[in-house]
């Protein structure tokens, strides 16, 4: 662990595969931009590959002051050990106040086995990252200024505020697609900082063998406009209704859990805290009751409309427009609704 | 060749079943009104590593750190095939966190002969995943998380399928390792009617005291004491008690359990009561819907 260091930096871990930044990355510059200039203090990327300088300027337009480059042939591609080894060695050289990483299958692979080589804290998959203080009533102290992490808990039933008062870097893993992305700014430079790298064979025990990447078969983040069916759409054939309406908007097409579970649609489709956290303009819930677990994935879309047959459905507690009635009656009425105007 | 496996398991509140009267009113859990159960992935790492018992023999060894009754997920995996059954339980190690949790279980791990250890890849209440790369650092071995398939283990290598989220991959590693088990790797067997039979009555020390306690109100510490050393000594002979460690048994150093190991610490609890918005009721006439569309395209939510 390192001691307090109020004047430490805020750093991001810039997961990037094969040469590409991940969007969590970019998402969580913003925040930490937002972090850094609260605690008045500069954000710095950690950025970890083989020849990835041409990456760092991209960095610094997303909000980083200083891109900490960690550049050598064995680390390509990410590993466990050998990038929690050289993470451990740059925090202990830099003293951050915070680190943060995205709460990506890469993200939680790294960041427990960084966390207890440093025998710091770790908060799992935030929703929200904030400064504020913590009074210990029990010490009569008030711990100013710390990293609020944000999560849900128990099944996403509660949401827990978690702080780090003495074992620092406070760190967190964030989910993926919960902070908006920042604007980049083309013109903003930073300072990089190539780092000098002691690694050796032993700091990869593991042999990649194969590998296969698929792409989603939606972008469920990148739209405007989410039209998601539950189980209350009824049947495969029935969910047809929610493919239109989506089609009629120019819309991506979501679903529930319930609905991913009974076969109706594939699971990239799925919206909510085992899938894909969305923040439209407009989200369209067909047939969906509204379970806390959705809601974790879908409540921040700036306008919804729910169609339930059940006035008493959770969902129409979080709707803007609240339909009750039959969804076969009232989805093909939206779709000639739309047609007619747009 | 075989193989032994260390499967760390817990048990937990079944959050999925979550009801009213989970919630208390000021937003903390009422975990007396939750079911507890054996989380689900941790059933699909016993599942693996009986599973690597039937295929190259070894034995088969589960921990589990927790209060008294977590002796039930114990059970549990006796009744399925584990061979030998930890608790870990010692009031010192209340609110530990993930670290002081992976800190405490690797202590346990350390005093047992192992190949591979196993985890599910999080466990139901806090969904955090942290607890088996921290025991896999603590141990000073590799981790491989995520696996949906063992593909082969020979010759003290495993070549492992680990599910990427956008894919997956296949990895090879010496022995020992870590590994973290999803839910898509297998279908966990039920318990078996015969070993269900004979394990019904196995015991953990501290369930033998409690339950003294209970049928015996009257009785003093001492003839307590009395009565719980002889059915310890009855069962063990029966080879149905549970081993029972605490933080000396494992010569845990106190500074890293509980919650003096525990750097992470609850600033704040809440329910989730989700805002009021603005909100209005549309008639579901082709009017109203009209209406609403022609709102919303006014509005530019719909361009």
């Amino acid at each position: 662990m390192i001691s307090v260091n109020p004047k430490g930096e805020v750093w991001v871990f810039a997961e990037q595969h094969e040469g590409k930044i991940e969007d969590i990355a970019l998402e969580l510059l913003g925040r930490a931009r937002m972090l850094g200039d609260k605690l008045g203090v500069k954000v710095g990327a950690v950025l970890i590959g083989d020849q990835m300088k041409a990456l760092a300027e991209k960095l610094c337009h997303y909000g980083a002051d200083k891109v900490y480059v960690l550049e050598h042939p064995l680390l390509e591609p990410y590993q466990t050990n050998s990038y929690s080894k050289v993470i451990y060695d740059l925090v202990h050289k830099h003293q951050p106040q915070i680190m943060i990483y995205g709460a990506s299958a890469c993200g939680r692979d790294l960041a427990p086995r960084v966390a207890s080589a440093i025998k710091a804290g770790l908060t799992a998959d935030c929703t929200d990252l904030q400064i504020g203080d913590h009074e210990n009533k029990a010490e009569g102290k008030v711990h100013k200024n710390l990293l609020l992490q944000i999560r849900p808990a128990f099944g996403g039933n509660i949401i827990a505020t978690i702080i780090n008062y003495d074992r620092w870097p406070q760190m967190a893993t964030v989910r993926e697609g919960v902070m908006p992305m920042p604007e980049p700014i083309g013109t903003r430079k930073g300072e990089i900082i190539v780092e000098k790298i002691h690694i050796a064979q032993e700091e990869l025990p593991i042999e990649i063998l194969r590998e296969h990447k698929r792409e989603k078969k939606v972008n469920l983040k990148a739209s405007r406009i989410v039209v998601a069916g539950g189980a209350g759409v009824g049947s495969k054939e029935n969910f047809k209704l929610v493919w239109e309406l989506s089609n009629a908007l120019g819309a991506a097409p979501g679903a529930t859990r319930a609905a991913v579970d009974l076969g109706f649609i594939d699971r990239d489709h799925q919206v909510g805290q085992t899938g894909t956290t969305v923040r439209p303009s407009l989200y369209i819930a067909v047939g969906i009751s509204g379970a806390i677990q959705h809601q974790a994935g879908m409540s921040d879309s700036q306008k919804i409309i729910a169609i339930n047959n059940d006035p008493q459905a959770p969902i129409f507690d979080v709707a803007h427009y609240k339909l009750v009635g039959d969804l076969n009656d009232i989805v093909p009425k939206m779709i000639k609704a739309i047609k007619a105007r747009v | 060749m075989a193989y032994n496996c260390v499967v760390a398991i817990k048990q937990v509140p079944d959050t999925k079943r979550i009801t009213g009267e989970a919630m208390n009113d000021d937003g903390t859990v009422n975990r007396g009104a939750l079911p507890a159960v054996f989380n689900p992935e941790d059933l699909n790492a016993l599942e693996l590593a009986l599973d690597i018992k039937d295929k190259f023999g070894g034995k088969v060894t589960v921990v589990t750190m927790g209060l008294p009754a977590a002796s039930a997920v114990l059970r549990e995996a006796l009744y399925r095939g584990a061979d030998d059954a930890i608790l870990v339980t010692d009031r010192r190690a209340a609110a530990s966190d993930t670290l002081a949790t992976s800190y405490i279980l690797s202590c346990a791990v350390k005093k047992l002969d192992y190949d591979i250890v196993l985890c599910g890849r999080q466990a139901i209440d806090g969904d955090t995943a942290q607890v088996g790369p921290q025991m896999a650092e603590k141990l000073g071995i590799p981790q491989i998380t995520y696996v949906e398939k063992l593909l082969t283990l020979e010759n003290h290598y495993v070549t492992a399928r680990r599910n990427i989220g956008n894919g997956w991959q296949e990895v090879k590693c010496k022995l020992p390792v870590l590994l973290t088990v999803v839910d898509e790797a297998n279908e966990p067997r039920v318990a078996a009617a015969k070993k269900l039979m004979k394990f019904k009555k196995a015991r953990t020390a501290v369930e033998i005291q409690q339950q003294l306690k209970k049928q015996n109100p009257a009785a003093s510490e001492a003839e307590l004491k009395q009565l719980a050393d002889m059915k310890i000594k009855e069962l063990s002979e029966q080879g149905l008690l549970i081993k029972q460690w605490d933080l000396d048994h494992l010569k845990a150093d106190m500074q890293w359990c509980g919650r003096d190991g525990s750097p992470t610490k609850v600033h704040r609890i809440q329910s989730v009561v989700l805002t009021a918005r603005e909100s209005k009721t549309v008639e579901t006439s082709d009017k109203g819907i009209s209406d609403m569309i022609h709102e919303l395209i006014s509005d530019k939510t719909i361009s």
